[in-house]
């Protein structure tokens, strides 16, 4: 009650400056909790609407060129068959909205935003103002990437990798698929700028390096990944416009010829460079999907398992050298390019060598769970899930790494199964946890167990429907990108059956949203009202701050850390959690 | 509850917030322009032998000099403008930082008659591609001149009257400005002698 009291005066004595109209507020708000709630929704919002894009996608492949149903109706002019032109345009937007639209803003723009400058003790960001300019420029980036869809021609669609020379000569939706490409680097640049200032320069005293949770240090590597890989992808748009804008030929080689005419450009440019510079960005980005998803797990282990983490130090240690080997790494994205076999036995020494930092951190995180009384909790579910789902994701990757396997598997189902169970089992999983972890902070109130529940079993069940078939499909050589799913090829006859199965677990696990996006809403008015720290949590942001914490300020008062990140259980205290602003053990 | 650190530097790292932000987002701004500079040495060296052409064909390399030690001169005054300020000499800073955002309206100046002309011959993004990484790689420096001159012309006009108020704020913006305007200017001492004499 002290604290309440305390917060009450608090608002009292500082009313003056805190009195803000609705838009300031809520809309055009600097307040680093409000901004991380609006990243938060659009994010939730772009992630439904790519994953419907995916259910449409599909139908095609389970059962082309027949009617959709339900959506077929506003496909007038096929008779709701859904078209090669238009499955290629729903792939490249798919791809586009749940990497730049969906993850990256949840993981870093929500979950960074909200957390971060709580669990470093911060009043809020270093440059609150730029942190709405962030937000802002990552909705006109989402709002122009929608509205291609209704451009002529339809949305961009070659691909989410853009490659030229296709990417060049496609209608208008490709240029404005670079604008918003555009905006959103912008917001990236400026928020992974922002999240670095505010992590190095506003750590609460006593906050050492080595005592900040591992969720801080995930988002430090991440920022610094977004900073400096994404002015790649930046340059390689400018580019891009340029070829397509002012008739430049950066990307058209000399003699393209075009449905049967030569392309009238002056030609001498190179298609391979925009794959360096786009994969110069999309490595990194891999890991800007994953770093956040590893530090929402370590959260929620630690906390969950009621004992530190194991190797806390050399999870540091290796997430820092994952961020450096992430720059060297690309080129294993383009092994069947022509670039020669030294380029290749490069990059594929640095993949084998970037698997090892993150081989260290699942292996903390599983012997973490050793000898623990687990809490099962719905965040530890999630948190639990992504182990073995990640493990398969990045253990599918290695044959992928190898140029000579590569051979075989590039281009096929395999990719897709690999890359999708780092990303959908594996990152995915991980927001929910985070979402469950932290809604409590959000609300005050906690989300119900129970559909908790409903909502976690069946997804894990239905994601692995989905995503395991691929990896089946993918050896026996079924290509990527095929509106009918392989059905013209014979050699795909033979696993062609899984299309079916893989779909109708698609859309099981959209039906499997419906509790969690129930639990959400419901939750906000009607959950549990709990404390302020309901999971007896050890880290600033649940010990040290009332939930929600104070507009624009945070803490009633900044807190001084005394201790580590996860002192859970230690011998002779009085709870099994001694909070890291705690001096003395209780 | 105020952000500590926007004007007093943190002890243990010895910079305040906008000094690291601008630092980080300079790190950025150089992945930006090495990725060009890049794309620039790729499209050269992967071009057949022979069908390169070279700046010295086409561009002016007595007016880019002229631009160089504008620029370089512009550096030297903003240095000025926030020596001025540390002194406290505010009518100075007015000068030097009125001379900045001058050499940044010449450069421009001299930048359009080169465009104007290569325009008025024909010689367009699209003609080959030195030309089309020349107008790139220098279009967009133009831009980050252009984005230097608001905030330094800002910083001169409406900005000026946070010093009043809050003096030692506003040296440390001026400074920030600063860096930023030097990256430009280096920019620059990279794209002349790349594009103009090599």
């Amino acid at each position: 009650m002290a604290l309440v009291d305390e917060r009450v005066a608090h608002g009292h004595a500082d009313a003056h400056h805190h009195e803000l109209g609705f838009w300031q507020k809520y809309v055009f708000s600097q307040d680093h909790k409000v901004i991380g709630i609006q990243y938060g929704f659009t994010a939730l919002c772009f992630l439904l609407f790519g994953f419907s894009l995916m259910m449409m996608m599909r139908w095609s492949i389970a059962y082309p060129n027949t009617p959709i149903p339900l959506v077929g109706k506003l496909l007038k002019a096929s008779g709701g068959i859904i078209v090669p032109e238009l499955y290629n345009q729903l792939g490249a937007m798919h791809g586009t909205i749940m990497v730049f639209l969906g993850i990256v803003p949840l993981a870093v723009g929500a979950f960074g935003n909200y957390i971060v400058p709580l669990q470093i003790g911060a009043p809020d960001m270093a440059f609150p103002k730029l942190n709405m300019a962030s937000y802002w420029s990552y909705f006109i980036g989402g709002v122009i990437m929608l509205s291609s869809f209704f451009a002529p021609g339809g949305a961009a669609q070659s691909g989410w990798t853009s490659y030229p020379p296709l990417s060049d000569i496609a209608p208008t939706g490709q240029t404005m698929w670079l604008f918003g490409m555009l905006f959103l680097i912008i917001s990236s640049v400026l928020g992974s700028m922002n999240f670095l200032v505010t992590i190095i320069q506003l750590r609460a005293p006593g906050l050492t390096w080595m005592r900040l949770p591992f969720f801080v240090w995930a988002q430090f590597v991440t920022s610094f990944l977004l900073l400096l890989a994404f002015p790649a992808l930046q340059a390689a748009a400018v580019l891009q416009m340029m070829d397509r804008l002012a008739g430049t030929s950066f990307f058209l080689p000399s003699g393209l010829v075009v449905s049967g005419q030569q392309l009238q450009v002056a030609g001498g440019g190179s298609p391979l460079l925009w794959q360096h510079l786009f994969w110069f960005l999309a490595h990194p980005e891999v890991y800007v999907l994953i770093l956040p998803a590893f530090g929402i797990v370590a959260e929620v282990i630690a906390n969950n398992t009621r004992k530190p983490l194991w190797g806390y130090r050399s999870m540091v240690y290796a997430v820092t050298f994952l961020g450096f080997m992430s720059f060297i790494v690309w080129a294993h994205h383009m092994f069947m390019t022509g670039m020669g076999t030294v380029m290749s036995t490069f990059f594929q020494t640095t993949t084998m060598i970037i698997s090892i930092p993150s081989v260290i951190v699942l292996t903390a995180l599983i012997i973490s769970l050793w000898g623990a009384s687990i809490r099962f909790t719905v965040p530890m579910l999630f948190a639990l899930a992504f182990l073995p789902m990640f493990a398969i994701g990045g253990l599918t990757g290695l044959p992928l790494g190898l140029a000579p396997s590569d051979i075989h598997l590039h281009d096929t189902y395999y990719v897709i199964g690999h890359f999708h169970y780092v990303v959908a089992p594996g990152t995915i999983f991980a927001m929910f946890a985070g979402i469950y972890y932290w809604f409590p902070k959000l609300t005050g109130r906690k989300m119900s167990e129970l559909l908790g529940k409903i909502h976690f079993w069946p997804s894990f069940l239905f994601i692995n429907g989905i995503f395991f078939p691929m990896l089946i499909q993918g050896l026996a050589g079924v290509q990527r990108r095929l509106y009918d799913g392989g059905a013209s090829y014979s050699h795909a006859q033979p696993v062609l059956h899984w299309n079916a199965f893989m779909s109708v677990s698609a859309w099981l696990l959209g039906l499997a949203q419906i509790p969690f996006i129930f639990n959400l809403f419901w939750s906000i008015w009607k959950g549990a009202k709990v404390g302020a720290n309901p999971w007896d949590a050890t880290t600033l942001e649940w010990a040290a701050a009332p939930s929600p914490p104070i507009a624009h300020g945070n803490f009633v008062e900044i807190p001084t850390v005394h201790r580590g990140p996860y002192d859970y259980s230690l011998p002779g205290a009085a709870t099994d959690f001694t909070p890291q602003h705690q001096l003395q053990e209780a | 509850m105020e952000i500590p650190y926007t004007v007093e530097a943190r002890p243990d790292t010895g910079v305040f917030n906008a000094k690291l932000g601008v630092w980080l987002f300079l790190a950025s701004e150089v992945m930006l322009f090495g990725a060009l500079f890049s794309s620039y040495v790729l499209l050269r060296t992967g071009a057949p032998a022979g069908t390169w052409h070279h700046g010295r064909e086409f561009l002016n390399v007595p007016l880019a000099t002229l631009n160089t030690i504008i620029l370089i001169a512009s550096s030297v005054t903003m240095v000025m403008s926030w020596a001025s300020l540390k002194l406290n000499d505010f009518k100075k800073y007015r000068i030097y930082m009125g001379l900045t955002l001058l050499a940044g309206v010449g450069f421009l100046i001299v930048k359009g008659f080169e465009y104007g002309h290569k325009f008025e011959v024909g010689l367009l993004p699209k003609t080959n591609t030195f030309l089309a990484i020349y107008f790139t790689l220098t279009g967009l420096h133009g831009l980050h001149v252009i984005g230097g001159m608001i905030v330094n012309g800002y910083f001169l006009g409406p900005g000026a009257k946070l010093f009043k108020t809050q003096p030692e704020r506003f040296t440390n913006r001026v400074e920030v400005a600063g860096l930023y305007w030097h990256f430009v200017d280096l920019v620059w001492i990279f794209l002349f002698p790349t594009l103009y004499l090599l």
